[in-house]
């Protein structure tokens, strides 16, 4: 039967070319094709820029102008995609194509409720009445699993969490009965439960109602988890397509073996991540061996004695009560914590988002003060009761480096003086000329060329922020660097580089880490301690080979069996 | 929302109590009432006995205190020039004042938001561009000569309006209005233009810039992505996210306009509060101008408590913020 009727999408033969400024043309997608039947999951997968959200727009006739459709065709359901208007004769937008976008947070509008935002298109496509359109919004919420879905009817975005958002905009897409559903990202926003539960839900749809799927996506986890088959992008070319079981386990295409092979495991630790390229390692190499003179010199190497504790630390947040005087809420970010880190290791801060890790990154790095407890650096308290006094000089001994590296890099200065300003001001260096040489020195050390000095942060990649980044953290010279979710706004193979230029550093230089993530594939790969957090509180604390062999909290239990990982693939597991 | 009410109402009254220093300091500084209301050949007691009864003789601070009880129940003292009761100059002046920045602000808001999101929907068409343009012309010239400009072809080379005063009003109790006749209303078009020129293109320019960002926003394309009537996404949904902070410019705008609507006053001889402001300055008519300064002090702060008001009820995350 289903052989009989057209495929949901085909796309054959796929370019997209946006003409640029100066009258040249970028091809932003070349010679892609892909098929979806009847409840399939086709993964659309790629680093950013591969052009895999661009098939999506272009699916959709959301192509941002001046992008146009400049050869091959597209078929919704069995009928042609007019490349001028961007839609198929008879294929509505919205009641045939359903979309789903990445970031729930803001791809619903804050002024307007939940029932606004879902009856709106059945009202636009069904013609239904209010009435009849308010039930099935009641009914889609239901089926999208939303607890209280009545009262969640009359809420506004903000009133809920990001998992409920994604919810409402997977209902929203339902909410005519697609035979297509685009999901841009789906799930990158969230967390691994949230996550987890978004996937079997969008596979549920799959099954159940025989919804088409086009997943685009970048993490290899979720494709193994729920795609039935996988197109492997690369810089606008298809660079393999198959069953997903095969492709990922098999895969031909050189750059799909480096894409596979990038993917932190959790199930093994390896020394090194494998990296499709990696230049400049002499020099890198040259420039961390004189880091690491200068840091014997200071005695900054690591006695793998406790350089940072954490002492029963409490953060509350008030939130003020209507009246003056009148007690607010309080919220309790973080509830007794204690742990010790000791210097040369890297200790790994693991939670869901709100657990409150990033919060005592906030407090150890003198950004936020405690409400209760300490935290000490080598016997001096630096946060809490009984600080010392003069905590400049301790400041300087932890950095930080933060998660975007799009905005935590001000985009006005140069970055030389960027990089010179933490040398300037903790008084490294005697003369500007040799601060300059020392930034040049960082540069290189975390694997740019020197040059980099003179340019502004615009002209550098994500991953070559991140990198810039570390060297502004390592310019203060060092002995503890909080990493906050170092690389979960990057590229896998990006990822790997920069993980990899931590590992090093660390060797090199005896730097103690405390990395804070939610990626505990990545917290496998980096740490050798590892303390799971859950509302504020502390589950569970043991060696990174103890945690993820033979985890002991119930919660950490879930958390790691919730990580989609390329060995639990969809397809091999039902056949075994 | 009562907290917003309540610490808005707060800041507004610690706001008053510092204009209403200002004002007081005012007659303290120019010029010693003393010496204007006594006779030149007055003797020393005379004028001591003078300064006792009006009170001048106390604490500074007990005079601010009398400054400010008098003024909460009505009397802002007697203007010099007029020699009548300020409260009743501004009274009558006020409406006329009020009308025309209706008028003007109605002009505006009425003809800057669809222009303003007529440029932002086709930002290269040739519609918008021509708008842009005069935009340029529009916030560049000087009130003074768009008004005389005006007077000249519609008044004095055409005819067909008035180019001065308020023409007939009707009273309505202590109010009197022009809108209630022809010859009302025709005069309250040239000044309600010549004022409205300026707020339309800020207004505009505003939305435009705003829209422009709106629509570039995640949940716009998730509502085409959804096959929505595009009339539908920019008038109902881009338009409401693109006039928060229209809201808050035309609040401001509004109290300038009252403030100082003083230019188009004059060039169009209209008798509202600006003409009555120019004339107390020119005679150094100290009560006018300080009943002045409260009364613009007092317009600002209630308009920015009502656009704060305003705020929270289009803004469902501000009333949530302070619930």
């Amino acid at each position: 039967m289903s052989t009989l009727q057209p495929p949901v999408l085909a796309i054959d033969d796929l370019r997209v070319e946006y003409p640029l400024a100066d009258g040249s043309v970028f091809t932003a997608v070349e010679r892609a094709s892909l098929v979806i039947h009847t409840g399939e999951i086709h993964a659309l997968v790629g680093e950013s820029g591969a052009g895999k959200t661009t098939i999506g727009n272009a699916v959709m006739g959301l192509l941002e102008k001046p992008g146009r459709i400049a050869s091959g065709t597209i078929h919704i359901g069995g009928k042609p995609l007019d490349p001028n208007k961007g839609s198929a004769e008879g294929v509505v937008l919205g009641r045939d194509v359903g979309a789903v976008f990445q970031d729930p947070m803001t791809s619903l509008n804050p002024l307007f409720t939940v029932e606004s935002q879902l009856t709106e298109t059945m009202r636009a496509h069904l013609k239904l009445d209010r009435a009849a359109a308010r039930a099935r919004a009641l009914q889609l919420l239901k089926d999208v699993g939303i607890p209280e879905p009545q009262r969640r009817l009359k809420a506004y975005p903000h009133q809920l969490s990001g998992g409920q958002r994604q919810r409402v905009v997977i209902a929203s897409a339902l909410s005519c009965d697609p035979k297509l559903v685009v999901a841009d990202e789906p799930t990158t926003a969230l967390d691994v439960s949230v996550q987890a539960q978004i996937l079997r839900l969008l596979r549920d749809l799959a099954d159940q109602r025989g919804i088409g799927i086009l997943l685009v996506t970048h993490n290899m986890g979720v494709v193994a988890q729920i795609a039935d088959r996988v197109t492997i992008m690369h810089r606008g070319m298809v660079v393999e397509t198959g069953p997903t079981a095969e492709v990922l386990r098999h895969p031909r295409a050189p750059y799909a073996k480096a894409l596979i092979g990038a993917v932190p495991r959790i199930d093994a630790r390896l020394e090194r991540f494998p990296v499709i390229g990696e230049e400049g390692k002499g020099r890198a190499a040259e420039a961390r061996a004189v880091l690491r003179s200068k840091a014997e010199r200071t005695g900054a190497i690591a006695d793998g004695g406790p350089i940072l504790s954490v002492e029963n630390l409490q953060v509350e947040y008030t939130t003020r009560g209507v009246l003056p005087g009148s007690k607010g809420h309080r919220f309790r970010a973080v509830d007794g914590v204690s742990f010790s880190v000791n210097s040369g290791e890297v200790f790994g801060l693991v939670g869901e988002s709100g657990c409150g890790k990033t919060t005592i990154a906030n407090v150890v790095s003198g950004l936020l003060k405690p409400t209760a407890g300490r935290v000490t650096y080598r016997g001096h308290t630096i946060a809490g009761e009984g600080m010392v006094r003069c905590v400049g000089p301790l400041r300087q001994a932890i950095q930080m480096i933060f998660q975007d590296p799009y905005s935590s890099l001000n985009s006005r200065m140069r970055i030389g003086t960027i990089l010179a300003e933490p040398i300037l001001f903790y008084r490294l260096a005697s003369s500007k000329a040799e601060a300059a040489a020392d930034v040049a020195r960082m540069i290189e050390a975390v694997g740019l060329e020197a040059d980099a000095a003179q340019r502004f942060p615009h002209a550098f990649s994500g991953g070559q922020r991140q990198r810039l980044s570390i060297a502004r953290a390592l310019g203060a010279r060092p002995k503890l660097i909080v990493c906050d979710e170092p690389t979960s706004s990057l590229d896998v193979s990006v990822q790997a580089q920069i993980l990899n230029l931590l590992k090093d550093l660390r060797d090199a230089t005896g730097l103690t880490l405390l990395l804070i993530s939610h990626d505990l594939a990545v917290v496998r790969q980096m740490c050798d301690r590892v303390a799971v957090m859950r509302n504020g509180k502390l589950v569970e604390e043991a060696s990174a080979e103890t945690l993820f062999s033979t985890p002991q909290h119930p919660y950490t239990r879930e958390l790691l069996s919730l990580v989609p990982t390329l060995d639990r693939i969809r397809g091999e597991a039902q056949a075994a | 929302m009562l907290k917003v009410f309540l610490s808005r109402l707060g800041q507004a009254i610690l706001v008053m109590l510092v204009v209403s220093a200002v004002s007081f300091v005012m007659f303290r500084f120019v010029g010693d009432p003393v010496a204007s209301m006594s006779r030149e050949s007055a003797t020393i007691e005379e004028k001591t006995e003078l300064r006792r009864s009006l009170g001048l003789d106390q604490p500074v601070v007990v005079q601010y205190g009398h400054f400010l009880a008098r003024t909460l129940s009505g009397d802002l003292g007697i203007s010099y020039r007029n020699q009548r009761p300020v409260t009743q100059l501004i009274a009558e002046r006020l409406p006329a004042t009020l009308e025309l920045v209706i008028v003007a602000t109605l002009l505006s808001l009425a003809l800057g938001i669809p222009l303003g999101v007529l440029c932002a929907l086709k930002p290269n068409g040739v519609a918008a561009r021509g708008v842009q343009a005069l935009s340029l012309i529009g916030i560049s010239t000087p009130t003074f000569v768009t008004g005389i400009v005006l007077i000249l072809v519609f008044a004095v080379s055409l005819g067909w309006l008035p180019s001065f005063g308020r023409g007939q009003v009707i009273d309505l109790g202590w109010w009197s209005t022009g809108f209630l006749t022809a010859s009302g209303m025709t005069s309250l078009l040239l000044p309600g233009i010549t004022l409205a020129l300026y707020q339309l293109t800020l207004i505009m320019r505003l939305v435009r810039a705003e829209m422009i960002d709106v629509l570039s926003s995640d949940y716009i394309r998730f509502a085409k992505a959804r096959g929505l009537p595009a009339r539908y996404i920019h008038f109902r949904l881009a338009l409401r996210n693109a006039l928060m902070p229209v809201i808050t410019v035309t609040g401001l705008q509004i109290g300038s306009l009252i403030a100082f609507a003083i230019v188009t006053e004059t060039v169009f001889q209209w008798p509202g509060m600006g003409l009555l402001f120019i004339q107390a300055v020119s005679f150094a008519d100290i009560p006018v101008m300080a009943a002045y300064l409260l009364f613009v002090g007092l317009m600002f702060v209630i308009i920015n408590t009502v656009v704060d008001i305003l705020y929270a009820v289009v803004d469902p995350r501000l009333r949530a913020r302070s619930a």
